[in-house]
């Protein structure tokens, strides 16, 4: 039997009428954590001047609760891939992933980071990101406007208001919570190629059916 | 032609077809340290170096020739002439004068694809210090006399050379949603049961 | 402020370099620091391999190719017309400069004319982009020093304004990909031409207050002067173009010295620095930008009407055989294109002559004997944008 976690709307609307505010302890955790993302100071090339232009005072990420920008991974956890990953970065990339501490979000922004954009007929570039991290949102675009990075960041928002911290183990998706955090492969640089040229576990393409 | 640097060094010629000075390697850093100190040129800034590379190719030129037919008479005969141009690596120097003001002057150092070897004019020209390494790096074209002659965008271990005309990429086509032409043929390795 | 220690046994590697440092007599401790690639002030993927001693630096190697998009590799493989939106991303801050250079390159070489309205058109975008980049530049710069994001947040405010303009007149506020082959792709929308007046007019201000924020500052003044001296000779060995050229004393300025499209037509002045010195080449940056402003003044009053492109077959494009070599005077300095044709509808080669690559070239004769947080400093003031660094 499953137990229903939320708080019925009516009921909650007659209690806040008489001054009686109801909610769930997860719901208010989440809140909390949505409300509070710190990003890593992370831009790789054009998306990074995008994202910061969504820092400056125009568009504004702080009213997100966004605008502490970390220096540092340890201290982050959202990573916002801006910018074509190269495959001389992708070790440094998979190494800073794993030194941020759970929960921790990756937002893929712009073309290049979700499948090589504009550049994937390349030596040096990655064919997307998702090939050796788990990506959370992807924002197509090159650049996205600004706008588009608000959004995405709402969307994470959603996502993050939608995970469960408390309960049984089969329904935690926080990965703070739920012993499924790993440390991901970093690839090494190969002759010709990274080695390997991405990884099994992360990486699942949906298969094509060509018909033609 | 008349200007004092092929009356100085005869060897060096000119090259009408691209506009520019062909040094022979032998001679290279002696042309160089004079196009720099000499009061004619004064040429102080090697702004731009560039490697070039030309695979072996086949040109086939319509020529007319005058040929004496069998009843005696001349008459022009159009016949097609294969000419054999070797395959080349050649490397671009532009250089100005900021002192005179004076634009671009070319010089190319060629070598052959199969042992590219030039002398390195970095000690001449300290700016091309990290151009003729991306040379090394994407061309292969090794610069004697260069004090740090080592990759600068690839990786250390890494073994080709990418922007030669024959390199091969390696393959990561494992997903491509929508390919055609080139592209096509490389992911269709990925998708054996596909057509 | 810096000592410099005798020359002797510890020297850098070969070629003429202005300083060499040693170690002293009691043996030397050093630690190996590796600066980036990920790092608050290192202006994108860029890595330095530090040695020092106690604070001082006596080794540095840039270390890059983070970026490399193998952009030249690329433009081999697609049509003349199809790498110009590749331009846009080499420099990604001066797009239109790059797209300027580009069909700069390819006009030389298939002997294309420009209408006049198109010329009066790119000098007045390409004014416009180096007010955006010398903002920006000013205020990273200061971020660095420490003042922590509010300069920079008054320098994005101005950014945003011009980006309207770019916004209203190509399409896009970044990647502009606005001009073509003998023009502009599309004339700019009715109204566009006051509202950049009214830009021109307003941004002195914004100036004005910069300078008397920062310029009197004592910090800045006490963290940047004698910083990261560059001499004259170094500098015009070294392949330095633009502000880090001037910024020595060396008066060469493309567009007055080799000009190119209109600038001929344009009276303005060139600062020199007298130092060469960090707070040189940033107050330098601040002189270029009223001067562009004059610039502006003058093209915006003296734009005729007429035809923004020449009619020319872009389907199918062949330039005869040969070569071109265009430089423009980019915000960060002498920009390159150098474009081989052999007859086809695709470059035989195509290379950058990045300003920013060649820039970094004196990266360590300059931070040689500094304290490590001078070279944060001295790289911040070069004005490097990976995009054109690695291409």
């Amino acid at each position: 039997m499953e137990i229903n976690m939320a708080v019925d709307e009516a009921l909650k609307s007659e209690l806040s009428k008489a001054g009686i505010f109801t909610t769930t302890i997860e719901d208010i955790y989440n809140w909390g954590r949505k409300s509070s993302i710190w990003p890593l100071q992370f831009g790789l090339a054009c998306c990074a001047i995008e994202m910061i232009a969504t820092a400056a005072s125009r568009f504004d990420l702080a009213r997100f609760g966004a605008e502490v920008f970390r220096p540092s991974p340890r201290q982050a956890d959202l990573m916002i891939v801006a910018g074509t990953v190269t495959k001389k970065m992708t070790p440094q990339v998979v190494r800073l992933y794993n030194q941020m501490p759970e929960p921790k979000y990756v937002i893929a922004m712009g073309a290049c980071a979700i499948s090589g954009g504009p550049f994937k007929q390349g030596y040096n570039v990655l064919k997307g990101i998702d090939r050796f991290i788990p990506v959370d949102v992807h924002i197509p675009g090159c650049p996205p406007r600004p706008e588009a990075l608000l959004h995405a960041l709402m969307t994470l928002q959603r996502k993050i208001d939608s995970q469960r911290s408390i309960g049984k183990p089969e329904a935690v998706t926080n990965r703070a919570y739920n012993d499924r955090s790993e440390e991901y492969l970093i690839p090494r640089f190969g002759e010709h190629d990274l080695v390997p040229t991405h990884n099994p576990l992360v990486f699942h393409p949906t298969a094509i059916k060509r018909t033609e | 032609m008349t200007d004092p640097l092929t009356i100085r060094f005869p060897s060096v010629t000119f090259d009408t077809a691209t506009g520019s000075y062909v040094l022979p390697l032998s001679i290279a850093l002696e042309v160089a340290n004079y196009l720099r100190d000499d009061a004619a040129y004064r040429l102080d800034m090697a702004t731009n170096v560039a490697g070039v590379d030309w695979l072996p190719q086949v040109i086939k030129k319509k020529v007319k020739t005058s040929v004496t037919n069998a009843e005696g008479v001349v008459e022009q005969v159009e016949s097609e002439v294969s000419e054999n141009k070797p395959g080349l690596m050649e490397v671009v120097y532009h250089l100005i004068s900021v002192e005179k003001r004076k634009g671009p002057l070319v010089i190319r150092l060629q070598t052959t694809r199969e042992n590219p070897v030039v002398p390195s004019l970095t000690p001449v020209w300290r700016g091309c210090e990290f151009q003729e390494r991306e040379a090394f790096d994407l061309y292969g074209i090794v610069f004697e006399g260069h004090p740090d002659l080592r990759r600068i965008f690839m990786w250390d271990e890494f073994k080709d050379f990418p922007m030669r005309k024959d390199y091969v990429e390696s393959d990561d086509y494992e997903y491509e949603p929508t390919p055609h032409d080139a592209v096509l043929e490389k992911a269709q390795k990925h998708y054996p049961n596909q057509t | 402020m810096n000592n410099q220690p005798d020359p002797t046994v510890l020297e850098s590697p070969g070629g003429p370099r202005a300083y060499t440092v040693t170690p002293s007599d009691e043996g030397l401790q050093t630690l190996e620091i590796s600066l980036g690639p990920q790092h608050p002030s290192t202006h994108g993927v860029f890595r330095m391999d530090i040695v020092v001693d106690g604070e001082t630096v006596i080794k540095l190697k840039p270390v890059f190719g983070y970026l490399h998009r193998n952009h030249e590799k690329i433009a081999e493989s697609t049509t003349w017309l199809g790498t110009m939106p590749y331009t846009d991303r080499l420099d990604y801050f001066c797009s239109m400069s790059n797209n300027w250079g580009y069909a700069l390159a390819v006009e030389k070489l298939a002997g294309i004319q420009v209408p006049e309205r198109a010329e009066y058109l790119r000098v007045i975008m390409a004014e416009l982009t180096r007010i955006v980049n010398h903002t920006c530049l000013v205020g990273f710069f200061i971020n660095d020093l420490g003042a922590w994001g509010t300069p920079l947040l008054y320098a994005f405010r101005e950014r945003e304004k011009i980006l309207d303009l770019f916004e209203a007149a190509s399409g896009a506020r970044m990647m502009c990909n606005y001009m073509r082959f003998g023009g502009c792709r599309v004339d700019v929308p009715a109204g566009w031409l006051d509202q950049a007046r009214k830009i021109v007019d307003e941004y002195p201000a914004f100036l004005d207050e910069f300078e008397k924020l920062i310029c009197g500052n004592e910090i800045i003044m006490a963290r940047t002067q004698g910083v990261g001296t560059l001499s004259p000779a170094l500098a015009v060995n070294s392949s330095m173009t633009g502000p880090m050229l001037r910024a020595s004393g060396v008066a060469y300025d493309l567009r007055k010295h080799a000009p190119y499209g209109i600038y001929s037509q344009f009276d303005f002045r060139i600062p020199l620095g007298d130092v060469g010195d960090c707070y040189d080449r940033y107050f330098i940056r601040l002189l270029e930008m009223r001067e562009s402003l004059k610039i502006l003044k003058q093209a915006l009053d003296k734009i005729p009407e007429g035809p923004v492109s020449a009619d020319i077959k872009i389907r199918n494009f062949k330039p005869a055989a040969g070569e071109a070599y265009s430089r423009i005077e980019s915000p960060k300095g002498e920009l390159g294109f150098y474009v081989i044709s052999d007859g086809s509808t695709r470059p035989h080669r195509y290379h950058v002559r990045g300003p920013s690559f060649v820039n970094l070239t004196v990266l360590e004769d300059m931070c040689l004997g500094q304290k490590i947080a001078d070279a944060v400093v001295i790289l911040g003031s070069i004005d490097i944008v990976l995009g054109e660094v690695d291409r």
